[in-house]
């Protein structure tokens, strides 16, 4: 387990790195950010010394370079437009990213695995079409639309929900959260719903396909003649097993959760990294550019690690280090 | 032999309702299993015998559905219990076990659990009896350091030891009746054997009736006491092991006892029975062995009626072999 860790952190290490290059030389590529920083009135020299300023004059390479051991020490270099550094500019709007992709995965998976398995078990009835239908709405209509007419229909026509901001936060250990407060949770509520829709389709789907799977297997009807309630059953030896799939797709969604909530956090106007990051394309803010897709990259191996431990934890054949399986 | 029998299947018919039509999986059966009695359940694949014994356990699912006859078990007729009532025998008067042990018990649940919860769904025991009950059920079917064994998982034993945990499984509650399906069918031969032995030695000291479905004669010819043979969906012939084997009656048990290969017929082609079995969606009425019969005459394309040709003999058939 140990070995398997340390194996682990050092591909990490080596993604990290690969993935840093990537998005610099793309971020290179896509224009010079003195252009959109210095005053257009201003005169050749104040263009040079700004770009010198920013360390822009230097070569590319020697950019990178210099990129590389700032990060090595934690500092992913300062915003051209706020002068603060990246991270921190990241690091103060992710929480409230976090809080909405939790909140939508949480809708998604309470209503997403119950709905999958009443559908897998009952697939001819009219419950069990009408879920499915439902999936395919929640899979095909566009996230900016559905966000459009959520705001419609309980913003403006029913007036129920507000329809931007995060609304009062509470503190936690420093960070403030929206779901703490009544006036927060009404704020995140339709964001959330609209984040949710489509990994609860994914959900529902991934767990009737298992659902279906599973119910044909020997060893539920077997566990069926052993005289077991159904309960028992279907929560216990149908959902164990068909659990380790959705653990995985959980997961990897989790991640693209957090990553491209920007749809919604533009729709829903939520101060969150997807905004700051459409923000920072926009005026070629390189450093938290460079800076976001790292956090990102970093969460997605933080993640895949859980859900790797997870899942040698719901799968006994499954044994970490990939050594002495027995047979 | 005046005690009532502890199973009686009688008329039983259970179909499928598809999209294609009906399917008569099981058409008319009927026989009787008494107490600690060994019963030979023989058929071809598709012969309905794997879902006679769904049926008894109330384990058909939709689109199957017994539409005729009665299961009458110690008294009780099974097709008239609700759900519940049946859950309540299932596993606890009436135990399965299967034929692949590598597909019964349950991946990723740990022995124990497996066993436990066998225990736990029909009696009001604490969870260390019930372990203590699952550990003797592990002994009681030869298997070694069953400590140890009960914190395994699946995959960390051989198909045999999975069929022994099976069998454990379908002994902790000390039912009245084990119906197999198949259950040595997919081991090896020494294997086979070891089972076989145990599984009688066990039935024989605790008085279990068992039913045995296979489509291997020799299996049934050291291990039942009766054998009622299947062709279609319906009931061919029944009787004393040793009377069907040596004389069958019915054309179909004959060419089935004929196909079974022996020493000296070495060198020479061996038997088979020509033709397929019928699709048991078209099948129509008359003798559904009638097509493959050498003996069938015009008057096969009539059902015939159950007769008993001899005591403790019953057969379904106009022209038994002489």
């Amino acid at each position: 387990m140990l070995a398997y860790a340390i194996r682990r952190l050092g591909q990490s290490l080596f993604v990290l790195v690969l993935m840093s290059f990537l998005v610099f030389v793309g971020v290179y590529a896509i224009g010079n950010p003195v252009e959109l920083l210095v005053n257009p009135q201003a005169d050749e020299v104040e263009r040079l010394r700004a770009t010198a300023a920013l360390g822009l004059d230097r070569p590319f390479l020697e950019q990178y370079w210099v990129f590389l051991k700032g990060a090595a020490s934690g500092d992913l270099g300062r915003s051209f437009v706020y002068n603060v550094p990246a991270l921190s500019l990241i690091l103060d709007k992710l929480p409230a990213t976090i809080e909405l992709a939790f909140v939508a995965m949480v809708i998604a998976i309470a209503l997403g695995i119950p709905l999958g398995l009443v559908a897998g078990l009952k697939p001819d009835s009219l419950v069990g079409r009408g879920i499915m239908a439902g999936s395919i709405l929640g899979f095909s209509l566009p996230t900016f639309w559905v966000g459009l007419v959520l705001i419609m229909v309980f913003s403006v026509q029913l007036g129920w929900l507000p329809s931007n901001g995060r609304g009062d936060t509470a503190t936690v250990a420093g960070v403030p959260m929206s779901f703490l407060t009544a006036d927060g949770l009404a704020h995140l509520a339709m964001p959330a719903v609209n984040l949710a829709l489509f990994k609860l389709s994914l959900l529902i789907r991934l767990t009737r396909a298992g659902t279906r799977e599973a119910v044909l297997q020997d060893y539920v009807k077997f566990a069926r003649a052993k005289g077991l309630p159904q309960g028992r059953v279907i929560g216990v030896h149908v959902l164990k097993n068909i659990l380790i799939p959705i653990v995985t797709v959980i997961g990897l969604e989790l991640g693209s959760v957090i990553a491209f909530a920007i749809v919604t956090e533009s729709i829903f106007a939520w101060p969150g990294t997807g905004k700051l990051l459409i923000d920072s394309i926009n005026q070629l803010d390189r450093p938290v550019i460079v800076a976001y897709l790292l956090v990102i990259v970093t969460l997605f191996i933080v993640i895949n690690f859980v859900v790797d431990v997870l899942y040698s934890m719901l799968d006994p054949r499954v044994r970490l280090g990939g050594a002495g399986a027995s047979h | 032999m005046s005690a009532p029998p502890l199973l009686q299947v009688d008329g039983l018919r259970m179909h499928f309702f598809t999209k294609a039509g009906v399917v008569k999986a099981v058409d008319d059966v009927s026989f009787t299993v008494d107490r600690g009695e060994i019963l030979g359940l023989v058929g071809e694949s598709g012969s309905g015998k794997s879902m006679t014994g769904y049926s008894i356990l109330g384990l058909v699912d939709a689109p199957g559905r017994i539409v005729d006859g009665r299961i009458v078990f110690d008294g009780t007729d099974l097709t008239r219990l609700d759900a519940a009532a049946w859950r309540r025998i299932r596993g606890n008067r009436i135990a399965m076990i299967f034929q692949d042990p590598m597909m019964t018990l349950n991946p990723v649940l740990r022995i124990d659990t497996q066993i436990v919860e066998a225990v736990l769904a029909h009696a009001d025991v604490s969870r260390e009896s019930a372990l203590a009950r699952a550990r003797e059920a592990l002994v009681r079917v030869g298997i070694a350091s069953p400590d140890e064994r009960l914190r395994a998982y699946p995959h960390q034993f051989s198909g045999g030891m999975r069929q022994r945990v099976a069998i454990a499984i379908a002994l902790v509650n000390g039912p009245d009746l084990i119906i197999a399906d198949e259950p040595t069918t997919a081991l090896d031969v020494t294997i086979q054997g070891q089972i076989l032995f145990e599984m009688q030695k066990v039935c024989r000291e605790s008085g279990t009736a068992l039913i045995w479905i296979t489509h291997d004669l020799s299996v049934i010819a050291g291990l039942a006491d009766e054998v009622c043979v299947m062709y279609a969906g319906r009931f061919v012939e029944s009787g004393r092991v040793a009377d069907v084997l040596e004389r069958p009656l019915h054309p179909y048990s004959r060419g089935l006892i004929d196909s079974v290969p022996s020493r000296n017929e070495r060198g020479r082609p061996l038997h088979q029975i020509p033709g397929m079995t019928p699709s048991l969606l078209s099948l129509g009425p008359g003798c559904p062995f009638r097509e493959r019969c050498s003996e069938a005459t015009p008057r096969c394309a009539e059902s015939p009626a159950i007769t008993e040709p001899a005591p403790g003999r019953r057969l379904r058939c106009f022209h038994p072999v002489p």
